[in-house]
């Protein structure tokens, strides 16, 4: 790469990162300096806002149901939507169209009528199989379809799936080996997003649970936030700050270090920064 | 030409009617049907039909309540502040993703900005607005901040409890959202295309003209059609900056819903919930045809 | 012994042992789900036997901050040892309709319900009939006769403001001033929320109109809103704290307690419009936990719930009674702020009236 261009590329990456970076963070700057507010115009700051949130006994059940309605969601959307969306690219591809609408039709039915159509399928599930939280898993794993769907797309689309799959096959390979060994591997970036993607979605989610009396991360904090102005805005703040922790660590578990991606940041036909 | 469409190793086509191949091949997409059969038309199925309920039985009174004034209202400010979120959000959310995908993709800034996208995405609701109304509200330090050099952004009316507020505020998790579906595409372009083009002496322009753009076009029209739907039926954010009135049809919906007053319509809530699935496939057919064009544009 | 002898008296035994129990079931009282009183049930030991047993109790849309709530949660949990279960804090009463309905059968239904007027006489088929002790107390027109649902806590409809921030309130009219530029919120839509309907209404009655006629309510907000002093968000402790919506319409009692955020704050009750409303109290006939259910009733209407009540600001049903016998908090009550006129209750026929005029009328006159 040029040294001119590489220049234009720092700077524009400089400006982009600043300006988006006060965009997101300066709300959240807002919001954490009314949490430490005092009583009055007068009154000095305090973190009395976020005190109370560590002492609330029963937000840890909450976070803990939250943590494993996420791991359920994420493995179970993995599992589902992976191999069905390499199967349909390959195998049927009249299917696409129908699979992209059906993926899209969560988003597009409000929460709170949506829960009008489940309650008669929870009340189903809660007398005869189970009246854990953890079957909300069911409906959030259909609710993270839209986000993980279109990530997916784009890391299969980036990837040819038919070149990579005929030459496995032509050389004995199973479709197991195919999915697992060969095709994965190479979209190891729309896989890791999407997994982030399903995480955010259900430690964020409140209306489905709420509607249907489930006590998870969202609804806790809903509670706790009665308390007063501050709390109600400093557990959102804390709630943001714990999945993007988490989010964080996921990241550094999704990521092998492929010997072909190494190769390429190495060379100087890259136009990645070595940081 | 498109570099990823021709195959490298040509192989005899499989045959695509009749046989047990054919058969078979269904038998991998069930298990997925399946799923979302139960868990997702069935629930679907449920509330479209309570729109044909009414309170004497089977009705089409909901469906022919719905020319009035100020349902159809509803539903274009709905298309309108979709569209236009989901533009801006596009387009921003892009630009982003590209400034985030030159970098190191191991480093520590890219997962920093992918976590922080994948929180943002999903930050709505009552939280989110207050977060605006703390920075440019009346009373936000911005505002403030402003009004102290002189310069009042109220001064023509109080905007961000309209729509063209709910539009800045949507941007906030249009742009993460964005990002993250698009960034897989973007990761997908081999920086040896760039130095093709250039060798071939094509300029920036020919280079996203002719290799990426193509390859980007259905990614980004992806991303374009998700962000809309995801604005459409968004409800929460929408609730706590315009608690008067039902401007956009989830309000609508929600206030039919959940009327302490009386004013519940159960049924009309589920007619205004099929509408929103009928505008949102008829965008989908928009998109494919766009998709499709641009395709055959782009060649 | 043989072993067939062994096994008839075994038989034998179990037979004994059957028809005895058969015997004390069938002489004591009948199960928590119909029991129409504690006397049903054996009495109030029995009662707090039964509901102990059961080991919890769900409740729907009760926020702890909401008419002091959360101390009669913590005091019945304390007294009883019954956990509470509390869900959807931010519910709306058709909301918990809803629950009942959707959830019928699970373990998580709520138990009792804590519902304004509209809701509550339009889903009738949902309650049990209970009559608490203190029945007696509580006048004709504030229960419905079989005990289907009985009034709890009240209060007048107000106007709170930061005295801070904005001038002093005397007057409704007040409020079209040019010190309230951008910081008049009602507390929700009226053609969804109970309070926000009551504040119509008494900005109607305020500005010349009656429990029959809203149309005066809506013409104020419509001249509020052109003012450029209504604001349409939704006002919450934050709002108020923040000084975006310093000024906001509310039941007296739910008012007061933005006083914890903003020691200013300050709630004006305009002398010429007291509009007062009760909140009812009713118990899911499918409780799944119907004894707790029937106590939770017992505890709410006994003098330690009302007084509960009475020091969270609202006006307990059974004030009255109580001021009569002593066994009122009296320190609570000289809080409550003094009414100097005649309170107006909607009847059911001035609140259809209301709402269908505001569905037809007040989209376009704040929109």
């Amino acid at each position: 790469m040029s040294r001119s261009r590489r220049l234009k590329l720092q700077v524009f990456r400089v400006i982009v990162f600043l300006v988006f970076g006060a965009f997101f963070l300066v709300p959240i700057g807002a919001m954490f300096e009314f949490s430490t507010r005092g009583n009055t115009d007068t009154a000095p700051r305090t973190l009395s806002a976020w005190q109370t949130i560590f002492q609330t006994p029963d937000l840890v059940a909450a976070i803990l149901a939250s943590l494993a309605l996420a791991v359920i969601t994420s493995a179970g959307m993995l599992v589902l939507l992976v191999p069905t969306m390499i199967w349909v690219r390959l195998r049927l591809p009249r299917l696409n169209r129908v699979v992209e609408f059906l993926c899209l039709l969560p988003l597009t039915i409000p929460a709170i009528v949506l829960v009008a159509g489940l309650a008669p399928e929870y009340r189903w599930l809660s007398i005869n199989v189970s009246e854990s939280i953890l079957t909300l898993a069911f409906v959030y794993l259909v609710l993270v379809l839209p986000y993980t769907y279109r990530t997916l797309h784009a890391g299969l689309a980036a990837i040819d799936v038919k070149t990579l799959s005929e030459a496995a096959r032509s050389l004995g390979a199973g479709w197991a080996t195919v999915m697992g060994r060969i095709i994965v591997p190479n979209m190891w970036s729309a896989l890791l997003n999407a997994a982030l993607l399903s995480v955010a979605v259900v430690l964020g989610e409140f209306t489905i649970a709420n509607l249907l009396n489930y006590v998870n991360l969202q609804v806790a904090i809903a509670l706790l936030g009665r308390a007063n102005a501050g709390v109600s805005i400093a557990v959102a703040v804390a709630s943001l700050m714990f999945a993007f922790i988490l989010l964080v660590i996921l990241s550094f578990f999704g990521r092998p270090r492929a010997r072909v991606a190494q190769l390429e940041a190495d060379t100087t036909l890259s136009w990645g920064q070595k940081t | 030409m498109t570099v990823a469409a021709k195959p490298l190793v040509e192989t005899a086509a499989r045959p695509v009617r009749g046989g047990r191949r054919f058969a078979l091949d269904w038998l991998g997409a069930v298990p997925f049907l399946a799923y979302v059969g139960v868990f997702l038309l069935l629930p679907t199925a449920i509330v479209v039909g309570g729109s044909f309920v009414g309170p004497n039985g089977l009705t089409l009174s909901n469906l022919t309540a719905m020319n009035k004034p100020f349902i159809v209202g509803a539903f274009v400010n709905s298309v309108v502040l979709s569209a236009g979120s989901a533009i801006i959000g596009a387009v921003l959310g892009a630009v982003l993703a590209y400034a985030v995908v030159t970098g190191n993709p191991d480093g520590v800034l890219r997962r920093l900005v992918t976590s922080a996208c994948g929180v943002l995405a999903q930050f709505g609701g009552v939280t989110l607005a207050f977060a605006f109304i703390a920075t440019i509200g009346f009373e936000g330090f911005i505002t403030i901040w402003l009004k102290q050099h002189g310069i009042n952004i109220y001064a023509n009316g109080i905007w961000l409890f309209q729509l063209s507020g709910l539009l800045l505020v949507y941007t906030y998790f249009q742009i993460p959202l964005m990002v993250l579906v698009f960034l897989p595409a973007l990761d997908g372009i081999r920086p040896q295309w760039r130095e093709a083009t250039e060798s071939l002496g094509g300029a920036t322009w020919h280079y996203w003209r002719y290799v990426a753009g193509p390859l980007l076009a259905p990614a980004f029209f992806g991303g374009l059609l998700l962000l809309f739907a995801n604005s459409f039926s968004a409800y929460a954010t929408a609730a706590a900056l315009i608690n008067q009135g039902s401007i956009i049809a989830s309000l609508l919906i929600a206030n039919t819903l959940t009327s302490e007053v009386g004013l519940a319509q159960p049924g009309l809530a589920s007619a205004l919930a099929l509408v929103m699935v009928i505008v949102v496939a008829i965008v989908m057919v928009l998109y494919t045809v766009l998709q499709q064009r641009t395709a055959r544009w782009l060649q | 012994m043989s072993g067939a002898a062994r096994r008839l008296s075994i038989l034998a035994g179990a037979l004994v042992l059957l028809t005895a129990c058969g015997q004390t079931t069938s002489s004591s009282t009948t199960s928590a789900a119909n029991a129409k009183s504690a006397a049903d049930m054996g009495g109030m030991a029995a009662l707090i036997a039964a509901a102990k047993k059961e080991g919890k109790l769900n409740i729907i849309a009760v926020p702890p901050d909401w008419a002091n709530y959360g101390e009669i949660i913590t005091g019945f949990t304390a007294k009883y040892g019954i956990p509470i279960d509390s869900a959807n804090p931010n519910g709306s009463s058709q909301d918990e309709v809803n629950a009942v309905r959707q959830l019928a059968g699970t373990s998580r239904a709520p138990d009792v319900l804590d519902i304004g007027k509209a809701v509550t006489l339009a889903n009738l088929d949902l309650y049990a009939p209970y009559k608490v002790q203190t029945w007696n107390d509580i006048l004709d027109n504030q229960k419905e006769s079989t005990g289907l649902w009985v009034q709890d806590y009240g209060g007048y409809m107000s106007i709170g403001y930061d005295s801070n921030k904005v001038p002093a309130v005397t007057s409704l009219q007040d409020l079209l001033g040019s010190g309230f530029q951008g910081k008049v919120a009602l507390n929700g839509d009226p053609t969804k929320a109970n309070a926000a309907l009551n504040g119509v209404m008494m900005a109607s009655i305020a500005n010349g109109g009656s429990a029959d006629d809203i149309s005066k309510g809506v013409d104020f907000f419509k001249q509020l809103k052109q003012k450029g002093n209504f604001v349409p968000v939704q006002a919450t402790t934050a709002t108020v704290k923040n000084g975006t919506t310093p000024v906001v319409f509310d039941w007296d009692y739910l008012s007061a307690a933005h006083g914890k955020d903003v020691p200013t704050w300050k709630v004006f009750t305009p002398s010429n419009a007291i509009l007062g409303d009760y909140y009812n109290q009713a118990i899911n006939k499918q409780a799944p936990h119907p004894a707790a259910a029937r106590l939770w009733m017992e505890y709410l209407y006994s003098d330690d719930g009302q007084n509960a009540w009475l020091r969270g600001l609202a006006r307990p049903v059974r004030m009255a009674a109580m001021q009569k016998s002593g066994k009122i908090d009296s320190a609570a009550a000289a809080k409550l702020a003094p009414v100097n006129g005649k309170p107006t209750f909607l009847t059911d026929t001035q609140a259809t009236q209301a709402k269908d005029y505001l569905a037809s009328h007040w989209a376009q006159a704040i929109g």
